[in-house]
């Protein structure tokens, strides 16, 4: 176990090299004035690109510029970001905090109506509920996000006028960036609270409503069809049928005794769709218009923004190699029975 | 099991006939496109514009499923949507196919330090979600159709290349090989003859059932404006222009509705029936999940 997890950390930065090294040749096949945001801090050193294209060799053979950049992104050294305004890793962590924030709430409900749905359809096995369950499971997961934000913003918000896009409405807008606002940690949500400001907190949480949803609809697939197969496995054990025998009544049974068992599975699978709900954010941050991590990374890819592009793949990958490990590691803990090789 | 076997138990469910018969419905659509849509222009599949102003049309005579913005007919994009959802799903499965199975193959055959470098190669790509990866490739080589696809495919052939490797690994043991390779067959006809066949094929059929997913994310990467160029006749580029309708107008706040629904509907049908023919097959190859 010990090993295993030794060596995962030890391939991580090997990765992270591969990973760099193909972006870093992809980009050279734009041209220098393009790369150069790579290597500036300073939006004023654009004035005389021919300095920086000068300064940092971007005529230089491919190897010798990647090592160059490597010294400075070790460094955290990742460039400006022409599309966000400053430099790529203000960006990142001006933007990541939101995200998050998205992320977590739209796991939440893949676990909360995934886990009773799963528990319903193996209650139901084979039955009509069951089979309308899996069905609609099916259709989420093949319904596409954008297509599916779309039309929640033609009824919510063009009909209804119920939530709106963006973050926060104008109103906490100005909230947040009063004087009074403190930022203590950059989640919202959060911080809200520890300003016992109200408003801004449901603000905040209604607007995160749309896109959590929008986000989620895709996970359950996965989630429902775990938590089924796992559910039925443990309603055919003994200490169920002994707990039917001593009389429990079925909603014990079911949702006490064999649900909490059967959600072992559930809490490594909803770790590692955590992690793969950050390649959803891209769309959904971008039809909400969401001031999120993913937004950026649009942006940054349609306006060729390079060094936004660099750090936000960069970063992407950092979380999604570690979040994958975590799942792992999370996995072993749980259930002693499994023993990693 | 054989493939007989495997296709007619997976058939045998109703799940997956109905994705069968969706599938074979969008395949006709898409051979009878030039019939069905005639082309005036020289790229049947460019869009042909019906005037410049920008307000769609609803459904009427002329334009079945009516217009989208720029008056592009929605009838003619979905009829030459469907052959584009086609010819992308199928050339970037062929493709990621055809490299997965020679770099899985490689690695499970040669084994040692080849295979090692070949699987930290997939790690690689693995290491970043797919649609990410595949959106910063197709904005770096730039707005292209063949771009899009080169994205995608490089996104797609790790997964196969485990598969194929994995199927390789397992085969590799079997009486059979051993036998031929008592009788002196040489490790090229070893690999060519007894291991590749039994190998690739449940990976084979798992790819071909992934075209739903490509083109998904093929619409996905085409609706944020890095995939097709503009006026592609493209499912995905068809959503995208409903963006600026979706709050309706005239006081009707679903006055469009039909720019979201029609090409919206298109793509979501695709992608369930692949996704309906895929659970029945998925069910049987038992092959854990593997899609990030």
């Amino acid at each position: 176990m010990f090993r295993y997890i030794l060596r995962r950390l030890l391939m991580l930065p090997l990765v992270m090299l591969g990973v760099t090294f193909f972006l870093f040749f992809l980009t050279q096949r734009l041209s220098p004035e393009m790369r150069a945001s790579l290597y500036i801090q300073d939006p004023r050193q654009m004035d005389s690109l021919e300095e920086v294209i000068e300064k940092y060799g971007l005529n230089d053979p491919m190897p010798v510029q990647y090592f160059r950049w490597l010294k400075g992104a070790v460094k955290g050294d990742l460039g400006y970001s022409e599309s966000a305004n400053m430099p790529v890793t203000s960006a990142i962590k001006a933007y990541l905090p939101a995200t998050i924030q998205l992320a977590v709430a739209a796991i939440i409900l893949v676990v909360l109506f995934g886990v009773w749905l799963g528990i319903i359809s193996a209650k139901y096995k084979d039955g009509f509920t069951d089979n309308l369950i899996r069905f609609f499971v099916l259709a989420g997961f093949s319904l596409p996000i954008f297509v599916l934000g779309l039309i929640l913003l033609m009824i919510f918000y063009g009909k209804l006028g119920w939530f709106a896009p963006g973050e926060y409405s104008f109103t906490a807008d100005m909230i947040i960036h009063s004087p009074n606002f403190k930022t203590y940690t950059g989640f919202l949500l959060i911080d809200s609270l520890l300003n016992l400001n109200f408003y801004v907190f449901f603000d905040v949480l209604k607007h995160l409503v749309l896109p959590a949803v929008t986000l989620c609809i895709g996970s359950f697939a996965l989630m429902v069809r775990v938590m089924r197969s796992s559910m039925l496995e443990e309603l055919n054990k003994d200490y169920v049928r002994s707990a039917r025998a001593r009389g429990l009544s079925e909603f014990k049974v079911i949702y006490e005794h064999a649900g909490l068992n059967a959600m072992i599975p559930v809490v490594t699978l909803a770790s590692i769709q955590f992690i793969r709900l950050l390649g959803g954010t891209v769309i959904v941050e971008t039809v909400f218009d969401y001031p999120g991590i993913g937004r950026w990374g649009v942006e940054c890819a349609q306006q060729l923004d390079i060094a936004g592009v660099m750090g936000f793949s960069l970063m992407v990958a950092v979380l999604f190699v570690l979040g994958n490990l975590a799942a792992d590691i999370l996995y072993t803990a749980i259930d002693p029975r499994i023993r990693l090789k | 099991m054989n493939i007989k076997d495997i296709i007619s138990k997976a058939l045998g469910s109703k799940n997956a006939a109905a994705g069968l018969i969706i599938v074979v419905l969008f395949g006709l659509v898409a051979l009878f496109a030039p019939i069905l849509a005639p082309s005036s222009g020289r790229d049947a599949y460019q869009m042909p514009q019906g005037g410049y102003s920008i307000e769609p049309q609803a459904p009427n005579a002329q334009h079945y499923f009516g217009t989208t913005e720029n008056q592009y007919d929605l009838y003619y994009g979905i009829v030459w949507g469907s052959r584009m959802a086609f010819k992308v799903g199928i050339t970037v499965v062929f493709f990621a196919l055809l490299i997965g199975i020679i770099i899985g193959g490689a690695a499970g055959f040669a084994g040692g330090w080849t295979d090692e470098i070949l699987m930290r190669l997939t790690d690689i790509i693995f290491a970043v979600p797919s649609m990410v990866l595949a959106m910063v490739i197709a904005a770096m080589l730039g707005r292209d159709l063949d771009n899009m696809m080169i994205a995608l495919t490089v996104v797609s052939w790790p997964s196969y290349a485990r598969l194929v490797r994995g199927g390789v690994l397992s085969v590799k043991e079997r009486e059979f090989v051993l036998a031929a390779r008592a009788l002196g067959a040489s490790p090229l006809r070893i690999f060519a003859k007894h291991i590749m066949p039994n190998a690739i094929y449940p990976v084979v059929i798992m790819a071909s059932l992934d075209i739903g997913y490509i083109v998904l994310t093929a619409a996905s990467l085409s609706f944020l404006g890095l995939g097709s160029p503009v006026g592609t006749a493209d499912w995905g580029q068809l959503v995208a222009l409903s963006r600026n309708w979706i709050l309706g107008g005239h006081g009707n706040p679903f006055a469009y509705w039909y720019t979201i629904a029609v090409p919206g509907g298109a793509l979501l049908l695709f992608v369930l029936a692949w996704n309906l023919l895929g659970d029945a097959f998925r069910d049987i190859l038992d092959t854990s999940s593997r899609k990030a």
